[in-house]
């Protein structure tokens, strides 16, 4: 599943001339209309174009600082982005061929603070999907607004996908009943890397065992880890539903939808590992 | 008085020089990449790579190093491996300041240049002093009677440093970097900008300007207050990121410069276009000739310049006569 992108001595100097030629330019249109700091140049809004050797040179970087502190969700994203690609073409095409997904790809729903009804949400029966989630950002003190904008991903269709799955995250994290904590994190990273293939799910699930005690490694290697592998290996593609449209659906309706067990174990939601 | 009269003249003089340039540039063959009018008023500068207007790149920069201050000394370090320090060593080398000589440090930003001057006068009033003992040991009594009565009049004049800096979160950081180093004595932290300086004429012994310059909107005004600001026979010195001669290198370095750098960046301070720009600016400045025209242009005398590590940075020196 770790795929290292090959080191190609192309020109760099005149592929930096270039992209640089060529930003300008669109730099030049774009500022000629607006002399404010939201013109972008790129495919996106936030989009930054990086060649093989700079998203190499970002991957290992930013490796080594998420291993370091793991609190710097910025390199985990920057991680994501920069060694996604294949896993992101995958994904994309498992969305493409699921008619819900297909739905999503082209509306681009974005969960944010913003677009949520939270009232209507609050005001919605326990048990039900849009309660739990609420009831999740609460109890854990989350808020859908912290997920980073992707950067480094150089096809827009491709961007959004990535950006979905890190709002999905949260999502995850009720649907399969898992607190914030390091235990619960680690199990999600378990399941997103059994559905997605994302190197960088691997490699958080490979790595953050590390960082657990005994007792919740025990409980990690006989019954959350296997659970949520064998459910991210059945569940059907969870980019692919549009959560925006479910939120009165109930909670275990979804996931026998999805065709996610309900967890065996719920470690207790505190703060610290 | 007549320091305001010569103010206003010279700044009429400033403004019909760039009235002239503007013509210039009008009369000349238009760059390829203008493709809107422009009037007198709406001139535009480079932003790294970008074109921006001109009012838009003060503040531009200001953002990129309110952005970076925090992190500011430890990118250097990562980004030159250290190298900095050396380059910066260099400039007080090649200045020599004397006990009792005043510093302006202009972009001094974390002061990492005060802090080298201060340390190098008290070094040599040290060194001063310790020969002072050694030729006091043996004087006549006569001579030795003398000195004690030297010690009610005024001690010889202490060495001071300005740091000036447009931007506040720069000052900021330097001054807690002071704190922490136990420097006090004969620091100030000014906020200024480099193209209109808040001080008189004739103030300061050395002006230096390290990895600053290339910052400023208006070179030539920067130059030109410089040359305002130091006393006649004081010394205006210039660290800068240059053009790389040998070809080899300017390979190496362009390849580090646009692979890595921003790379860094973004690892490191996560602000990835803060050092985009930087490399970019890099690449906008005038050469090393250039440059010491347009030094000589401004009114500086015997100007000269020193490669470091090949041309990646070089260090102008001019004197006002």
């Amino acid at each position: 599943m770790w795929l290292l992108i090959p080191f190609r001595w192309i020109n760099r100097r005149r592929h930096c001339f270039t992209v640089s030629k060529v930003v300008c330019v669109q730099q030049l249109h774009s500022s000629s209309t607006e002399f404010t700091n939201i013109h972008y140049d790129g495919l996106y809004p936030g989009h930054i174009p990086t060649t093989a050797v700079q998203k190499a040179l970002l991957s290992i970087g930013s490796g080594v600082a998420a291993l370091q502190n793991p609190y710097r969700h910025d390199m985990v994203a920057v991680l994501g982005e920069t060694t996604g690609h294949l896993a992101l073409i995958k994904l994309r095409d498992r969305m493409r061929n699921d008619p819900e997904g297909y739905a999503v790809l082209t509306e681009r729903p974005r969960i944010r603070l913003s677009t949520l009804d939270l009232t209507k949400m609050a005001s919605l029966p326990d048990g039900s999907f849009g309660r739990e989630y609420l009831r999740f950002l609460e109890d854990n003190d989350v808020t859908p607004d912290s997920r980073a904008d992707v950067k480094f991903v150089d096809n827009e269709e491709l961007a959004y996908v990535m950006q979905r799955y890190r709002e999905v995250h949260d999502l995850l994290h009720t649907l399969l009943g898992m607190p914030t904590n390091m235990l619960g994190e680690v199990a999600v990273k378990w399941f997103e890397a059994a559905q997605t293939g994302l190197p960088m799910c691997a490699l958080g699930a490979v790595l953050g065992p590390l960082r657990l005690n005994a007792s919740r490694l025990q409980s990690l290697f006989t019954s959350l880890g296997p659970w949520a592998l064998q459910s991210g290996r059945r569940a059907r593609c969870v980019l692919s539903i549009f959560y925006e449209r479910r939120w009165e659906q109930s909670l275990e309706d979804l996931r026998l939808e999805l065709n996610i067990e309900p967890p065996p174990v719920i470690p207790k939601a505190k703060k610290k590992t | 008085m007549a320091a305001s009269v010569r103010l206003l003249v010279r700044q009429a003089i400033r403004l019909s020089h760039r009235n002239i340039t503007v013509t210039a540039a009008g009369v000349s063959a238009r760059p390829p990449c203008r493709c809107f009018s422009e009037s007198a008023e709406e001139r535009s500068t480079h932003f790294g790579f970008e074109t921006v207007p001109e009012a838009e790149k003060a503040k531009r920069v200001y953002k990129v190093f309110e952005n970076v201050a925090q992190k500011y000394d430890i990118m250097n370090d990562a980004m030159s491996l250290g190298i900095h320090r050396l380059w910066k060593d260099m400039l007080l080398h090649a200045m020599h300041p004397q006990p009792g000589a005043r510093l302006l440090d202009v972009a001094g930003g974390t002061g990492d240049i005060s802090f080298r001057f201060l340390e190098y006068v008290r070094s040599q009033r040290e060194r001063q002093q310790r020969r002072a003992v050694r030729f006091g040991q043996t004087l006549s009594w006569q001579d030795i009677s003398n000195s004690y009565s030297t010690i009610e009049t005024d001690g010889p004049r202490e060495s001071t440093a300005v740091v000036c800096d447009i931007n506040k979160e720069m000052l900021k950081v330097g001054k807690e970097k002071a704190e922490s180093l136990g420097i006090i004595a004969g620091l100030s932290w000014v906020v200024g900008d480099a193209e209109e300086l808040p001080f008189d004429d004739d103030q300061f012994d050395i002006y230096t300007i390290a990895f600053g310059i290339r910052n400023v909107t208006h070179i030539d005004q920067a130059l030109q207050e410089a040359l305002r600001v130091l006393k006649p026979g004081g010394r205006f010195m210039c660290l800068e990121f240059s053009k790389v001669t040998n070809p080899l290198l300017a390979r190496l370095y362009d390849a580090y410069s646009f692979q890595m750098i921003p790379v860094l960046g973004e690892v490191i301070a996560g602000d990835w276009k803060s050092y985009q720009y930087l490399v970019e600016s890099i690449r906008k400045f005038p050469s090393q000739e250039e440059f010491k025209s347009m030094i000589e242009d401004a009114g500086f005398y015997c100007v000269q310049y020193y490669n470091f590590t090949g041309g990646v940075v070089a260090l102008h020196s001019g004197f006002k006569l």
